[in-house]
C-alpha cells in the first residue's frame, strides 16, 4: 500500500458499505450460488481473470486454453483497494481474482467471494502444510494461496560488511546512525509500523494503542536516519548506490539483484524479530459468471509443474510442494538460504485487516513521519 | 499605437527568465521521459547506452498492445460522440431561451465540479445495478458512456466560449438570403466555431485516454485501458517499456495536433 491506495482505504471502506447495500437485494442468490456444481476439469464457459500485472506467464494463459477448449481474458488491477469496490458492487463478470491476504478476511466477511468446491481442487494436495490455517481463512474454504514472499531488508554488502546485526536495529537501533541517509523504508503505514512492532516484540498486527503509540516513537526516532520512505523504486535506490539499507518485498529485491552485475553484493534477510509474510491468493466472485472455470484454472495452476512455471516467472515463491523441486537454482538458493528467515517461520506474520483501527495506524505513520 | 510599452532592462530580463524556466519545468520531464527510453538498464533513470530494446518489448507484449487499442477505441468513440452532443448543447444553451434552461446549464456543468472518484462511484453503482438488471456485461460501453458523461461538459464549454464571442448576425444574415437552417449551420456557423468544435474534441480526447479514476471503476473484462495497465506495472517496479509506451503515446497526440491545426489552416484558405 502506498500513500495514494492508503487514503483510497477510506473510500473503500465507503465503497464497501454500498456494495454491502446493493448486494442485499441479490445477497440471497449469490449465497444459493455457492460452492459451484461440475466436475472435476469441467468448463461452463471463457475465463475471466482479474490479476496484478506481470502475474503470470502469458505461455500458461495460453496451455491452459489450448488444453481446456475456452479462452482467458486478463484484466490487472494496482491495489487490493482498487479491485474490492468493484467486485464487490456485483456485475463485474470476474470469474477468479487474486487478492492478498488481509483482503480475503475482507471479502469473505463481505460475502463478495464464493466458498470453493475443493472436491474439483484435486491438487490442493499439493499445497505446502506451511500454508494451512491461514489467519486470514483458517480451513481454506474460500481461497488457495498463489504466490507469497516476505518484508525484510535488502543490504548492500559493499557498504555495510559482513558483520551487522540481522536485527530491526539495524534501521532503528544505534547501528542505524552509521548509515544515515543512506536507509529507506516503505512508504506503509503498516509494513512500516509492523517492523517497528517487531522490533520491540510486539505482533504487528497489535491493536493496543499502548504498543502502537511506542512503535510510532521508535518510527520517528529513525526519521532522521534516513534517505526516503519509498514503496515504489525503493530496489532501485539499493543498487544504483543512493540507499545502503532497505526494507523491501523480498520478490522485487531479487529480480532486482539479479538484474545487476554482482548479485552476490546483496543480500535479503527477515530479521530476528520477525517481519511480514505476504500470501495472494486465487479467490472467486460471489456472481463469477463461469465458476466451473474457475475452479478448473485454480487446479491448473496448482500442478506441480506450472506452479513451478509461475514462480519462475514471477520469482516470488511457491506455496506448492511438488514446485519446489522444478524452480530455477537461484531462485531456489534464495528461498531456501539459511540467513533468509533469522527468526524462523514462526517470527513472520501475515497482515491481517484491523477495521476501524487502520486509522490508528494511518495516522500513528503521518506523524510519525513529521 | 498600444500605449503599453514592452518592459525593459531587469525587469524584461527577469520575466524573460521566468518564461524561459515555466518552459523547462513543463518541457524538460518529457526530454528526460524520451531519452531514458532509449536507455539499455532496467532502472529508470541509469543510463546504460542506447538500445532499441523497450521498443521492441513494446511490440511484443500482448497486454500492453491490447491496452492501448482498448484506449484508442474507447477515445475514439466517445470523442465523436461528445463532440456532437457538445457542440449542440452550446448552441441550444446560446442561442435559444427555454424552460429549464438554467437547470439545464447548472447541470452540464455538475462533471466539471465533481470529484472524480465520486463520479466513478456514482457511475460503479449505477452500471453494476443496470447490468445486473438487463443483464449485459461492463466493458467497453460502460467506459465509453462514461467518458462521454464527462466530456460533453468540457466540449459544450469550449464551444459556448467561441459562440460566446460570435456575431449572430451572420446566421440570420445567411437565413435571409435564402440559405436552409442545416445550410446556414453547415456553411456558416460551423466554420466560425470550428476552432471550438476541435479544441473541446481534442479535450475531449485527451481527457478519455487519460482517465484513470472513473475508467478503473466502471472497466469490466478485456478492457483495461493503458494509463490502467501502466498503473498495473508500476506496482512491479518501473523499466523502461512504460517510458516507450509514454513517448509513443506523446507523438501521437503530438501528431493528432498537428494535423488538427493543419487542417484547419488548410481551410482557412478555402473559399467557403
Amino acid at each position: 500500500m502506498n500513500d495514494k491506495t492508503s487514503k483510497l482505504i477510506v473510500t473503500s471502506v465507503a465503497l464497501s458499505m454500498i456494495g454491502a447495500a446493493c448486494g442485499g437485494s441479490d445477497g440471497d442468490e449469490g449465497a444459493a450460488s455457492g460452492a459451484a456444481d461440475c466436475a472435476v476439469g469441467e468448463t461452463d464457459g471463457d475465463l475471466a481473470l482479474y490479476n496484478w500485472a506481470e502475474y503470470i506467464a502469458p505461455e500458461q494463459i495460453e496451455e491452459f486454453e489450448t488444453e481446456f477448449g475456452v479462452s482467458v481474458t486478463q484484466d490487472v488491477y494496482d491495489s487490493n483497494e482498487a479491485m474490492q469496490p468493484i467486485v464487490a458492487a456485483g456485475s463485474s463478470g470476474y470469474d477468479l481474482i487474486v487478492p492478498s491476504d488481509y483482503m480475503v478476511g475482507i471479502m469473505k466477511d463481505g460475502g463478495f467471494i464464493q466458498p470453493l468446491n475443493k472436491d474439483l481442487i484435486p491438487n490442493l494436495a499439493n499445497i505446502s502444510d506451511d500454508f494451512s490455517g491461514l489467519n486470514f481463512d483458517e480451513a481454506g474454504d474460500y481461497s488457495v494461496p498463489y504466490q507469497w514472499g516476505f518484508t525484510g531488508l535488502a543490504v548492500d554488502l559493499e557498504v555495510v560488511g559482513t558483520d551487522f546485526p540481522r536485527s530491526w536495529d539495524l534501521v532503528f537501533g544505534d547501528a542505524a546512525d552509521e548509515y544515515a541517509g543512506k536507509i529507506t523504508l516503505l512508504n506503509d503505514p503498516r509494513e512500516t509500523l509492523g517492523a517497528a512492532l517487531k522490533s520491540l516484540g510486539y505482533s504487528l498486527n497489535s491493536t493496543d494503542e499502548a504498543e502502537l503509540a511506542e512503535a510510532q516513537e521508535v518510527l520517528a526516532g529513525s526519521v532522521d536516519n534516513l534517505l526516503a520512505f519509498n514503496t515504489d523504486s525503493s530496489d532501485e535506490l539499493l543498487t544504483s548506490g543512493e540507499s545502503a539499507i532497505a526494507q523491501v518485498y523480498s520478490g522485487g529485491a531479487i529480480t532486482q539483484f539479479l538484474g545487476t552485475d554482482d548479485p552476490s553484493r546483496y543480500t535479503f534477510f527477515v530479521p530476528e524479530e520477525g517481519g511480514t509474510r505476504w500470501i495472494d491468493n486465487m479467490a472467486i466472485p460471489f456472481d463469477a459468471p463461469n465458476p466451473c472455470t474457475a475452479h478448473a484454472f485454480i487446479n491448473f495452476l496448482l500442478d506441480g509443474q506450472n506452479g513451478a512455471d509461475l514462480s519462475n516467472y514471477t520469482y516470488y515463491g511457491t506455496p506448492n510442494a511438488e514446485s519446489v523441486a522444478l524452480l530455477d537454482d537461484e531462485l531456489n538458493e534464495f528461498l531456501t538460504s539459511p540467513d533468509l528467515l533469522a527468526g524462523g517461520l514462526d517470527s513472520v506474520e501475515t497482515i491481517v485487516d484491523t477495521g476501524d483501527f487502520e486509522l490508528n495506524y494511518s495516522d500513528a505513520f503521518t506523524e510519525a513521519k513529521g | 499605437m498600444s500605449n503599453i510599452t514592452e518592459p525593459r532592462g531587469a525587469t524584461k530580463f527577469l520575466l524573460r527568465a521566468n518564461a524561459g524556466l515555466v518552459y523547462a519545468f513543463f518541457y524538460v520531464p518529457i526530454v528526460v521521459l524520451v531519452v531514458f527510453s532509449f536507455s539499455d538498464n532496467r532502472n529508470v533513470g541509469v543510463w546504460g547506452g542506447f538500445t532499441f530494446d523497450w521498443y521492441r518489448d513494446l511490440a511484443d507484449s500482448e497486454p500492453t498492445k491490447d491496452a492501448l487499442w482498448a484506449s484508442v477505441q474507447i477515445a475514439a468513440v466517445s470523442t465523436v460522440v461528445s463532440v456532437v452532443l457538445g457542440t449542440m448543447a452550446a448552441l441550444a444553451l446560446e442561442r435559444f431561451t427555454f424552460r429549464g434552461k438554467k437547470v439545464f446549464d447548472a447541470l452540464l456543468y455538475l462533471p466539471v465540479i465533481i470529484p472524480d472518484v465520486t463520479m466513478a462511484v456514482m457511475m460503479l453503482v449505477f452500471f453494476s445495478q443496470a447490468a445486473n438488471f438487463f443483464g449485459f456485461s461492463k466493458g467497453f460501453t460502460t467506459v465509453t458512456l462514461s467518458h462521454i458523461a464527462f466530456s460533453i461538459s468540457f466540449v459544450s464549454i469550449v464551444v459556448r466560449a467561441r459562440l460566446a464571442g460570435t456575431d449572430d448576425t451572420l446566421e440570420e444574415a445567411a437565413l435571409d438570403l435564402g440559405a436552409t437552417r442545416w445550410q446556414a449551420f453547415r456553411h456558416v456557423t460551423l466554420p466560425v466555431i470550428m476552432p471550438g468544435v476541435v479544441g473541446g474534441g481534442l479535450l475531449a480526447l485527451t481527457l478519455s485516454l487519460d482517465d484513470v479514476v472513473i475508467t478503473q471503476f466502471v472497466t469490466g473484462s478485456g478492457w483495461t485501458t493503458l494509463p490502467l495497465y501502466v498503473f498495473g506495472l508500476i506496482r512491479r517496479g518501473v523499466t523502461p517499456i512504460i517510458n516507450a509506451v509514454s513517448v509513443v503515446m506523446l507523438v501521437a497526440s503530438m501528431a493528432l495536433v498537428a494535423f488538427s491545426l493543419l487542417a484547419q489552416r488548410i481551410r482557412s484558405h478555402d473559399p467557403v
